[in-house]
């Protein structure tokens, strides 16, 4: 009885902190720019299965995907037993899932299977980003101190647990024996693990109970640990997936406030919609063309930032970053999550990136009015982006930082008038010649002449 | 298009020339064959000539979203002027911008890029590609362009076109949606890169050079910035082909086989002329 209320409170807390922090990063979220993503639920629904559920992008790599996939389905199946312990925690029960015999058997022993699959699994994964060197994609000035220290927690966490898990049901496994009981269920692996432990009935039971709390405690810790980590992404992968964009890649946003001032200089007679006003009528502050701080970028870009698992698949497949530039996708994306972080609300852990020499920002000297461009993300960076949307197909969650690159580039070029001067060049071109390329428009159709001039005189004129 | 227009007539298709085409003298003559393909196979086409102006898609991937919609309206306006319905372009950039970027605009169209369309008349056998130079046996590796590729999803129609030369194709490690960037887009065409170990074109002139001399599989570091073309393969280089779509990419394939000095041994090619030479109607 004593042992269901202390679980039942701690249940609760656990449950209230973590819906605590949710809101928090959900108001982090809501404070970007507002975009339609309504509708094409069919459609997104499908995306949703493959690409998250399926996990259908993490197959362009083949070693990590298997890896990736045997933690992620251990994860679904083992919560199913996580289930029967929070029943078992709450009504002073054991194993009260094991009425389901046979299933019941093929359960445990899938769990059991799973859990020494996950650690080998979360082994492996240590290896490449801990050895030396470690894989390349986990490398980078962003990926350091706390990113690279968070990735490591996240992976000891995962051990404990399924250590947890094991130390309970063999030590269950044991005591059933030495009493000549059957334990309901089948442990393939546990079964091999008997010999370990001693055979004495006390403290297999104190084993026990001390497996199965640390285990439920584990998971409501790790559980509130989310939303100060990368693996966050567990739980806003999904909903990240849901609101992709299903148009294009190719196709860039566009700006309808522009599209007003540019229909109302080509047209006279064209009325300039009134300007959004606040919901008492009075005038809202103007928003600048692009983005310079967290704020100004569409609210999904911001659910991207959360749901960013730090695995540089981005970055590595970045022709600016492969030959050397500063940008790298997988920064911009986390640079927006500290930011977010650092302006309005932090989780419990809040451990910004900090950057060493070697990211040649230029130098802040302002950092009370610094903003997420120039602040965290500088204009070379941004300058070296090809558009060439590698990072946008390599995303397993389907995260998009090619927008945010845009956004900032918009934010230079329109409020600032900060573009390389040689863009400026291109952009005048383009206005007094109607090409890139400084060529009298009167020559536009020259190429014509040598064409047909020998031939076929008489086809010029068709054109 | 304004003759024909005159004349109370509509063409076909509308071919969308593009800046580089129109003024880059190595695009002229892709234009060129093009354009010698279309007469070759009797199709009506119109190109807008002096009434044509830039998309705009350079401006709006540098940010200049402003620039970028006046160059589109103007458009827009010419374009709906003569009732255009259909437009083939042999530029990826023009082609993304006008399919998906003008009809927010108000600049609706049907948008073919050159590569399909050339698929198109192969598979309706208009065109042989037979009669003129042969490209049997000769090594062939196609470029993607990321506008036409990852931006749109169009992988196969440039490839087809290529199998039916009868060349010997090869694919680069990095190809169609792993395809790495040429390096010229998002407007980079205009300006230095920023300071690197590399150059992008040089190492994706490099991935190029290795998959046709069959050096590929022997580099032990392909993908990154150590990647060095020096080990020689088992094919000879001589004659084989760099098979772009693009006029962005033929530029920096261009500039990156001068770069490795392998001008004499290794030819950039748009589909076009590839198209037109196997048809020996090139100019």
């Amino acid at each position: 009885m004593l042992q269901s209320i202390l679980f039942l409170l701690l249940l609760v807390a656990a449950f209230g902190f973590f819906a605590w922090q949710v809101r928090k990063i959900r108001a982090n979220i809501l404070v970007g720019r507002d975009r339609d993503m309504s509708g094409h639920a069919a459609e997104r629904f499908q995306k949703t299965l493959l690409v998250a559920f399926g996990q259908q992008k993490m197959f362009k790599r083949l070693t990590p995907a298997l890896l990736h996939l045997v933690v992620y389905v251990g994860f679904l199946v083992i919560n199913i037993e996580v289930l029967e312990i929070v029943v078992d925690g709450l009504f002073g029960t054991h194993r009260f899932l094991s009425f389901l015999g046979p299933v019941y058997s093929l359960l445990m022993a899938t769990n059991e299977v799973l859990g020494a699959l996950v650690i080998i699994a979360v082994a492996a994964f240590w290896w490449r980003r801990n050895r030396k060197p470690p894989v390349k994609r986990f490398t980078g000035v962003e990926l350091r101190a706390w990113p690279r220290l968070d990735a490591n927690i996240i992976l000891y966490v995962e051990v404990i647990l399924m250590v947890a898990l094991f130390t309970m049901n063999t030590s269950d496994l044991k005591l059933h024996q030495l009493r000549g009981e059957t334990l309901p269920g089948a442990f393939p692996i546990s079964s091999l693990l008997t010999g370990l432990l001693p055979a004495n009935a006390g403290a297999l039971h104190l084993l026990e109970r001390f497996g199965w709390w640390a285990h439920i405690t584990g998971i409501l810790l790790f559980l509130n640990y989310l939303p100060s980590s990368k693996h966050f992404h567990i739980i806003l992968a999904f909903p990240n997936v849901w609101y992709s964009r299903l148009v294009p890649q190719g196709q860039f946003s566009n700006v309808e406030s522009i599209t007003h001032e540019v229909k109302a200089m080509m047209d006279p007679s064209f009325v300039v919609p009134p300007a959004p006003t606040a919901p008492d009528g009075s005038a809202l502050a103007p928003t600048p063309f692009g983005a310079k701080d967290v704020e100004d970028l569409p609210w999904t870009n911001l659910l991207n930032a959360y749901s960013c698992t730090e695995c540089g698949r981005c970055t590595s497949v970045c022709p600016a970053n492969l030959t050397g530039k500063l940008l790298s996708p997988r920064k911009i994306i986390m640079d927006t999550r500290d930011r977010m972080e650092e302006k309005y609300n932090s989780p419990v852990i809040f451990r910004p990136n900090v950057y060493g020499a070697e990211a040649k920002h230029e130098p802040i000297t302002d950092l009370a009015n610094a903003t997420l461009l120039r602040g965290k993300v500088t204009p070379e960076e941004l300058w070296a982006c090809t558009t060439c949307n590698a990072c946008v197909e390599s995303c397993p969650v389907n995260i998009n930082p090619l927008e945010s690159i845009i956004e900032m580039r918009r934010f230079l070029v329109l409020e600032e008038s900060a573009a390389p001067n040689s863009l400026n060049v291109m952009f005048s071109n383009i206005e007094n010649n109607g090409a890139p390329w400084a060529f009298s428009p009167s020559d536009r159709f020259n190429w014509a002449d040598d064409l047909f001039a020998a031939e076929k005189p008489a086809k010029a004129a068709v054109a | 298009m304004a003759d024909l227009a005159a004349r109370n007539e509509s063409p076909e298709i509308l071919f969308w020339v593009g800046c580089a085409g129109a003024f880059d003298d190595r695009y002229k003559r892709v234009t060129r064959a093009f354009v010698r393909i279309l007469e070759h196979v009797g199709t009506k086409y119109a190109v807008l000539g002096l009434e044509e102006s830039c998309t705009g898609d350079p401006a709006k991937r540098a940010g200049n979203e402003f620039l970028f919609q006046m160059q589109a309206m103007t458009n827009i306006t010419t374009l709906n002027g003569y009732g255009i319905k259909k437009i083939v372009t042999a530029c990826p950039h023009c082609f993304n911008t006008i399919k998906n970027e003008y009809p927010a605009l108000g600049g609706d169209y049907e948008v073919i890029h050159h590569s399909t369309y050339l698929q198109q008349l192969i598979n309706e056998g208009k065109v042989g590609v037979t009669g003129g130079e042969s490209f049997k046996g000769r090594r062939i590796t196609f470029h993607d362009s990321c506008y036409l590729g990852r931006a749109n999803n169009i992988y196969e129609a440039p490839r087809d076109v290529l199998a039916a030369l009868d060349a010997d194709l090869v694919e680069m490690k990095r190809s169609r949606a792993n395809g790495l960037c040429c390096g010229a887009g998002g407007a980079q065409m205009w300006k230095e890169p920023e300071p690197g170990k590399k150059d992008i074109n040089i190492e994706r002139t490099e991935e190029a050079l290795a998959t046709l001399s069959g050096a590929a599989e022997a580099l032990a570091n392909l993908g990154g910035v150590e990647t060095e073309t020096s080990a020689p393969g088992p094919h000879d280089l001589q004659g084989s082909i760099i098979a772009v779509s693009c006029p962005f990419c033929m530029t920096m394939m261009s500039d990156g086989v001068k770069n490795k000095e392998q001008e004499s041994r290794v030819q950039v090619f748009d589909l076009a002329e590839l198209v037109a030479s196997a048809e020996g109607i090139n100019a």
